[in-house]
């Protein structure tokens, strides 16, 4: 058995993580990949292209009917789709109640000492949204993925997630060895979008692995449930996808222990690139009235 | 052999410098703020308290939890408690403390039995609110002549946000309008069991007294009705306190919280005054019955004769003559009965010294006992007292004595073994670790599953007791074969 590599996707809620892990592991199965999808998210969404389906059913959702998670076997919450990828959904709380991240850690336990792992060469997480407390980090502590990937773009706050990711790598990266394999950004056709994903990955101390073009094909092929390499494998986008698959296979062992900015640096990196502009220190706090007496007396 | 108050005084002082020389700087520094030696006229004792434990040290308290289920509401013996959150926290708080009740039960009365919703992975994941509900459910189908239910909030329930609030609203509606009381007291808040107390009292005025109208229009009150609150009975004590308030004319128409019932919690808005024992965990309710119903209330003290007189007259002195006169009639009739225990025991536990480390009232309110027989009280301090325990602890404590606030296990082992008490007063984690030391020992929370301790009765068994332990031939028989 070949060494089995862990990734994660991480990044903003709403970036295409779901969308962009998927495509890229289907493109990755293409290259005779065996992968198991973990999908880390409540909502329950990040395997559905692959397997074709609304929402799987969930290892905590098939726990809570069955009594506990020791009443489950891995057939139970295992299906497999595309190219035989096999696919587990994490589930979760509906919003508003209990600890999702309790749920995470659960699953992951579960799945590890059910074998899931075995025979694999690929597992990898989609993790929601930020890593907003202990359990959502789970993916990223020890002997768990060994690269993360972070979905981002050109916007403010998807940087801002970007960078808090990955202060959340740099806490387990010397006790775990967890490491950064660097940022896939996902167009949103903002300004200088990659020009300034490249900056910001020079500032982590990592590198745009890949600039995913926005293509509407995508979302045609979501409409069927199906990614892009099932849906259209002689597209261009597909293409994109087979790329960016083949760079993060080529990049095993190639992390590196990332290097967060302060919310400062990161509003400075903006406005190098003509994005933000400087705030007029003498203008904030200011109402609207105010300003226009302090002008009429100048 | 014995020192005077000044050679006392520099030895306790250099025995606190001895005891703060193993720790580290930082360390040494904050546990120095809570040891002191008493000088008398002050009104203080000096000491730091109610301040977070140092990590690292082996401290006596308990937590949030433990002040609310374990002290408050536990005993509360017509409404069933559920432990709300993983099972442990409700085994090992089980009828810890021995709140004597009356009732069947089971049947009407709950106080020895455990419910817990018994948290599973699951629970922690989605939330334990339907659980409770069907929890809820259970108790009613099981238990129809329960009178109320408390939930009682472990820690995870502060992690996860389980809305006990509506749970309780919902139920209590269903219920057909039952008092169904959300307590949050999570263990993690709070530095001791203290905060946990507070908590409590806030939850009976705010679902207790402010949900109800008058749910007992058919309570007829008199001149004499007075409440016994901060009593929980352990070993009895309520009983021995209650029935001396009654000998001298009083109604007693609560007693919060050992033998209590939720009608007498409801009713105790219309008491005249109300009589407070353990001034730490149940001054706030006294407070905010003082403050909404105009309720006067007095701290007593029923432990020896000494200070049972005293208090009766004290509680007296917010009645008429009819009281006063029973007050005096009651001190009369007993002081014969507490003569002969005294004669019996002081001659047997006379100049024996003790050392004490309790929770609530105790640290003060027994050294008066001890006196009646004779002893002396050379150390003592309290595992969550305020400033303001500290501040009356200066009415009963002699010059020199050795104050220490939420003591260490090392600091306690040190005390003792250099200042060689005749017996130590604490708790059962204490117990074994000063018998082993050959050091006589009485638990002074549980009365050692003795009791009850207040009142003309409990003064007979404590002396008994206290004898009982230092006159034990035992402990002539400690010395090490090979070393005589």
């Amino acid at each position: 058995m070949a060494d089995l590599r862990q990734i994660a996707f991480y990044g903003k809620g709403g970036i295409g993580k779901s969308t962009t892990s998927q495509n890229t592991l289907a493109a990755l199965a293409d290259l005779g990949q065996k992968i198991l999808i973990v999908g880390c998210d409540p909502k329950a969404d990040s395997t559905r292209l692959i397997l074709h389906a609304k929402a799987q059913d969930t290892i905590l959702s098939l726990a809570a009917d069955a009594g506990s998670v020791e009443d489950l076997e891995l057939e139970d919450v295992m299906k497999v789709g595309y190219k035989g990828i096999r696919c587990v959904e994490s589930g979760g709380p509906e919003p508003g109640v209990g600890c999702a991240g309790r749920g995470v850690i659960t699953s992951i336990n579960f799945l590890e000492e059910e074998g899931a792992y075995d025979d694999m060469d690929y597992v990898s997480y989609d993790v929601l949204g930020d890593v907003v407390c202990g359990g959502f980090a789970m993916p990223i502590r020890e002997n768990k993925a060994q690269e993360i990937y972070i979905v981002m773009s050109g916007e403010m706050m998807a940087m801002y997630a970007a960078n808090n990711i990955s202060k959340g790598i740099l806490k387990y990266a010397n006790s775990g060895g967890v490491r950064l394999g660097g940022l896939v950004c996902n167009e949103r056709q903002t300004d200088k979008e990659l020009e300034l994903a490249e900056s910001l990955a020079g500032k982590l101390n990592t590198k745009l692995i890949h600039f995913v073009p926005r293509d509407n094909i995508v979302q045609h092929a979501e409409l069927r449930r199906m990614t892009v390499l099932e849906y259209a494998p002689e597209s261009k986008q597909a293409d994109e996808y087979r790329n960016l698959a083949t760079k993060i296979h080529a990049n095993a062992g190639n992390g590196t222990i990332p290097t967060p900015i302060t919310m400062d640096e990161l509003e400075d990196l903006l406005m190098e690139h003509g994005i933000m502009k400087r705030v007029d220190e003498s203008i904030v706090g200011k109402t609207a009235a105010e300003l226009a007496a302090a002008a009429a007396a100048a | 052999m014995s020192l005077t108050t000044e050679q006392v005084k520099a030895r306790n002082q250099e025995l606190i410098k001895e005891v703060l020389e193993v720790y580290p700087e930082k360390t040494a520094k904050r546990r120095a703020k809570h040891l002191n030696v008493f000088e008398e006229g002050k009104t203080d004792c000096n000491v730091k308290s109610n301040i977070k434990s140092i990590p690292g040290v082996m401290t006596i308290r308990g937590c949030a939890y433990a002040g609310s289920k374990g002290v408050v509401w536990g005993p509360i013996k017509d409404m069933i408690h559920i432990s709300h959150g993983p099972v442990g926290c409700g085994q090992y708080s089980w009828a810890a403390r021995r709140n004597y009740y009356i009732g069947t039960t089971g049947v009407d009365t709950f106080v020895t039995m455990q419910f817990t919703s018994d948290f599973q992975e699951k629970d922690i994941v989605f939330g334990g609110d339907k659980k409770l509900e069907k929890i809820m459910d259970e108790i009613q189908d099981l238990f129809p002549l329960n009178k109320g239910i408390t939930v009682q909030s472990e820690c995870p329930i502060g992690l996860i946000g389980d809305d006990i609030e509506a749970v309780s609203k919902k139920k209590s509606k269903e219920f057909g309008g039952k008092t169904i009381v959300p307590v949050r007291c999570e263990g993690f808040r709070g530095v001791s069991q203290s905060l946990g107390h507070h908590i409590a009292n806030d939850t009976v005025r705010d679902w207790v007294f402010d949900k109800s109208d008058d749910k007992h229009p058919e309570f007829e009150g008199t001149p004499y009705d007075v409440a016994i609150i901060g009593d929980y009975n352990i070993g009895g004590d309520a009983w021995a306190s209650r029935i001396l308030l009654e000998e001298m004319g009083l109604r007693v128409i609560a007693q919060w919280s050992g033998d209590g019932s939720i009608a007498e919690l409801e009713n105790t808005p219309k008491a005249k005054l109300n009589v407070l024992h353990c001034y730490r965990s149940m001054n706030y309710i006294s407070r905010h019955m003082e403050e909404k119903y105009g309720i006067p209330w007095v701290e007593y003290n029923f432990f020896g004769p000494s200070k049972i007189e005293a208090s009766l007259r004290e509680i007296a002195g917010h009645f008429d003559d009819k009281i006063k006169e029973g007050a005096e009639r009651v001190i009369a009739k007993y002081k014969p009965l507490m003569q002969a225990v005294i004669d019996k025991y002081k001659p047997r536990l006379e100049g024996k010294t003790v050392m004490l480390f309790v929770g609530g009232l105790r640290p003060r309110h027994v050294i008066g006992a001890y006196e009646d027989l004779g002893m002396q009280v050379v150390g003592t301090g309290y595992e969550f007292g305020h400033n303001d325990d500290y501040q009356r602890t200066t009415h009963y404590v002699k010059d020199g004595t050795l104050i220490y606030d939420d003591v260490t296990g090392y600091e306690f082992e040190k005390f003792v073994e250099k200042i060689q008490p005749d017996l130590v007063g604490s708790g059962i984690k204490e117990k074994y670790v000063f018998q082993k030391m050959g050091v006589p020992f009485r638990q002074m929370h549980s009365w050692d599953y003795s009791g009850p301790y207040h009142g003309y009765d409990g003064f007979a068994i404590f002396a008994r007791d206290m004898d009982m332990a230092i006159n034990n031939p035992i402990w002539g028989l400690t010395k090490t074969p090979w070393k005589m």
